[in-house]
């Protein structure tokens, strides 16, 4: 048996770390996370591995206050649905801004982050956060 | 033709923090006030339906079924109980329904029940958690409440509700809940005191969610023949429906809607042979109060976007034309989260008896529950008459 959440996590690496979904080559639709079967084609699907550009816009967003165990030192914390570029949606946090700068609209890109520790001296998580594009290019949208 | 379903009986233990009171207590209580209310006796009862979503979580204790068949004294009947998160009670009642319709039993106890105070909140925030998509939404940070949060604050955006829409809702269903004896808040709360209460996930604040509740409810269920033994006024199942959408929030047509509910409501409705307007009386599932605003109008009650502004109108109120959430809803009745969707359908029935004293919709002979789990990955609506 796997240590409390190592197996769990482990097999999600490449989705985590890269935003690694997939596409549905018949009906031309972009997945993540990665779907076993493609819902709308579901057995005439044909679903390919597809690495997301990683940039998006915020769709909604939550100020967390009441957090969980595992995230008190991040509190309070911006969490955001973020729509693709490719037209999904993902739920991540959103970092380097302030929350009273966050807006629906908002353009944003993937950065690689700590999500979470399990308890202390336990497993470490990595995956996807998002920061305001103009951060970095400088440009607003 | 396919039988009738009757409920001839209903119990609640009371909701709260019940720290003197252990699952298999209010279970017991729950389904013995059933028992007592309907007259029929242990002997009855061909088996037992159980809403719960996560004893096994909230109290280390699974194989509910069997405990409560034991606890009863029932004997050797069957007994299970069935999961669907939040909407687990409602799945109870639909599962005892199919059941009885079948011809499969003849008279059936449900119970719905939760006990989420064995743990500290911390604990219980997680357990409430998954019943969202654990690995993609909670496992980043989103809470339960936060993506309450995502759906107030696009329909905020979208259609320009307010935060005192958030807040009336509450002040509402508190108002309700001072005539339920079952509640856990039985008192008002003024509208300033839910505005400016703590925020727990920008834009929704503690007074805007239900709370973590222990509590169960029961009901008697049984064929429209086997019915007339027991009472001369049994209230009758008119359509049970479920439908089911993506898990996950992000994954939704639109994060406003719940299509899951728009579909097993208009099912509902047509199944009965009614119109919304035929409805006389509503429970809807508020675990947040912007669920009451979506579902209001999921179900018809206000057009799309306008189930904020229908709060200054007051139609949602008890004497309105919509009256929706007289119990208090689960904000201010309690979700104990397996007990609330037949909590719901308990409620509904003493509306359509005339028997719910200071919160009675008067003259009620319609009405309909609707019963959601996580964020409307499901919903399970029941249509009642009498």
């Amino acid at each position: 048996m796997a240590e409390h959440g190592v197996a769990q996590i482990w097999r999600k690496i490449k989705s985590m770390y890269n935003i690694i979904g997939n596409h549905c080559t018949t009906c031309n639709t972009y997945y993540f996370p990665p779907r076993p079967v493609c819902p709308k084609c579901r057995r005439k699907g044909h679903l390919e591995d597809y690495k997301f550009k990683g940039l998006g816009t915020i769709h909604t967003f939550a100020i967390v206050r009441q957090v969980p165990e595992d995230f008190k030192t991040q509190a309070p914390y911006v969490m955001a649905q973020v729509e693709l570029d490719e037209g999904t949606r993902l739920t991540a946090q959103i970092v380097n801004c302030d929350a009273e700068d966050v807006s629906i609209g908002m353009r944003v890109r993937a950065c690689f982050r700590k999500i979470t520790e399990f308890g202390h001296g336990g497993l470490i998580v990595y995956g996807y956060k998002f920061e305001p594009t103009m951060k970095v290019t400088g440009h607003k949208r | 033709m396919k039988k009738r379903v009757a409920i001839v009986g209903v119990g609640m233990s009371k909701f709260g923090e019940l720290w003197d009171k252990s699952l298999r207590d209010i279970t017991l209580e729950a389904g013995m006030y059933a028992i007592f209310d309907s007259q029929v006796s242990g002997k009855d009862i061909d088996a037992i339906c159980i809403g719960n979503m996560s004893a096994g979580r909230f109290t280390g204790q699974e194989h509910l079924g069997a405990l409560a068949a034991d606890m009863g004294g029932l004997g050797h009947i069957p007994a299970y109980s069935v999961e669907a998160a939040c909407a687990s009670g409602g799945a109870a009642v639909r599962q005892a329904y199919m059941a009885i319709r079948s011809g499969e039993h003849d008279l059936m106890l449900v119970l719905g029940c939760e006990k989420m105070s064995d743990v500290n909140q911390s604990e219980a925030m997680r357990t409430v958690g998954v019943a969202s998509d654990w690995e993609w939404e909670g496992l980043f940070g989103a809470t339960f409440p936060a993506l309450y949060a995502f759906m107030a604050r696009r329909h905020m955006y979208e259609y320009g509700t307010t935060e005192k829409h958030l807040a009336q809702v509450t002040v509402k269903n508190h108002k309700n809940a001072e005539h339920n004896p079952w509640a856990q808040f039985q008192k008002a709360v003024p509208l300033e005191v839910v505005m400016s209460s703590g925020m727990i996930a920008d834009p929704i604040r503690i007074l805007h969610s239900s709370p973590i509740s222990d509590g169960a409810a029961g009901l008697i269920m049984c064929s429209e023949e086997k019915a007339k033994q027991f009472t001369d006024t049994p209230v009758y199942i008119e359509a049970s429906t479920q439908a089911s959408d993506t898990l996950a929030l992000h994954d939704r047509r639109d994060i406003c809607t719940m299509d899951a509910a728009v579909v097993s409501s208009r099912d509902a409705l047509k199944k009965a042979g009614l119109t919304v307007d035929d409805i006389d009386v509503f429970e809807l599932h508020d675990s947040f109060t912007i669920g009451e605003i979506i579902l209001t109008e999921d179900v018809g009650l206000a057009q799309k976007g306008q189930g904020g502004r229908i709060l200054d109108e007051g139609i949602t109120e008890i004497g309105g034309k919509y009256p929706v959430n007289p119990s208090g809803g689960l904000k201010a009745r309690g979700h104990p989260i397996g007990a609330t969707g037949v909590a719901q359908i308990a409620e509904l029935v003493l509306q359509l008896r005339g028997d719910a004293e200071g919160r009675q919709v008067d003259g009620a002979e319609q009405a309909m529950a609707v019963n959601i789990g996580g964020t409307g990955a499901t919903s399970i609506v029941h249509v009642l008459g009498r």
